[in-house]
């Protein structure tokens, strides 16, 4: 029997020989303050995957997301800030990488037009009602 | 002005139709400009590949010429398809090539895989470093590998070319080299 078990794990190899490269120290471990921990959580979860590009950080299992879950939390531990970690990325793979939306020059229309629409309901509101008065 | 209340809406509903359709058929948007065109290079603080390739730092990215760097490993199969296109562009004149080893123990390699690589398929660059943990990678902004930067001589980085570089993209690599000042 022991041999079978032996043979079969000999057969299993390949499922083990996905990545010899251990992952980077913080990217599945969680930091020791529950605080700090949910500090880079919360940032995690708002940062694209780029290899996944529909997930987050948080949610992803590939490596990159890997290191950069490790880099968050490195970076949390030595007291940095989360928006200076956010605004670091996004230096560097541009506002793609975050899934909060910042005013710019390419998006203020959609910030703005919801406005431009209330004003002009109540606009139209308005008027009706004192037509009607 | 009544007539007027309906034609709008019309007109709007039109436009809007156009523009969609048009966007149909229209190809993946251009890629965009990377944030780090125009801003000096992050720091490179790494380790030689191996005493038979000589690393480089961040000051040797500002020696007055340009120079392309490359980040690769020997599992990632694109990067095997753009090494001859390497080694074309480290023939031509003026064209200075580093690397950057990314992450190579990765997919059951191990760290001194990439000398099998370059002993293979030649070796286009004149320094290599080694980015074991790809901690400088996600520095630079690079979102996979290959990816490919050219620096001019006072350590700007003026162009990322991500993916593969195929003989077509050499016309415009060697612009870019020649807009960086080589």
């Amino acid at each position: 029997m022991r041999w079978l078990a032996v043979l079969l794990l000999a057969l299993a190899a390949p499922a083990f020989a996905n990545d010899s490269l251990p992952p980077a120290p913080y990217a599945y471990r969680q930091l020791d303050d529950p605080k700090l921990e949910a500090k880079a959580e919360a940032l995690m979860e708002t940062l694209r995957c780029l290899t996944c590009q529909s997930q987050s950080i948080a949610d992803s299992d590939a490596s990159m997301a890997g290191d950069m879950r490790d880099e968050i939390r490195r970076r949390i531990a030595a007291g940095e800030q989360p928006e200076h970690i956010r605004q670091w990325l996004i230096a560097r793979y541009g506002d793609y990488i975050s899934y909060e939306p910042r005013v710019t020059s390419a998006t203020w229309p959609l910030f703005a037009i919801p406005l431009v629409l209330i004003a002009l309901g109540v606009v139209v509101v308005l008027r009706r009602l004192a037509r009607r008065a | 002005m009544k007539r007027l209340f309906f034609v709008i809406p019309i007109v709007i509903f039109l436009a809007l139709a156009v523009l969609l359709y048009v966007g149909l058929f229209q190809g993946p948007p251009q890629e965009l400009p990377s944030p780090l065109v125009g801003k000096p290079a992050p720091d490179i603080a790494l380790p030689a590949l191996d005493d038979q390739n000589p690393g480089f730092s961040r000051s040797d990215l500002a020696q007055g010429k340009p120079v392309i760097v490359n980040f690769f490993a020997s599992w990632c199969v694109p990067c095997r398809l753009e090494h001859p296109t390497l080694m074309q562009l480290a023939k031509r004149e003026g064209v200075t090539l580093f690397g950057v080893d990314y992450k190579e123990s990765l997919y059951g390699k191990t760290d001194t895989d990439a000398r099998g690589l370059l002993d293979e398929l030649g070796n286009p660059f004149s320094r290599i470093n080694k980015d074991a943990e790809g901690r400088v990678a996600i520095d630079w902004g690079v979102t996979g590998v290959p990816e490919t930067f050219v620096i001019d001589g006072k350590g700007i980085i003026r162009h990322q070319h991500i993916g593969e570089i195929r003989p077509e993209d050499i016309p415009d690599l060697m612009n870019r080299l020649k807009e960086a000042g080589a």
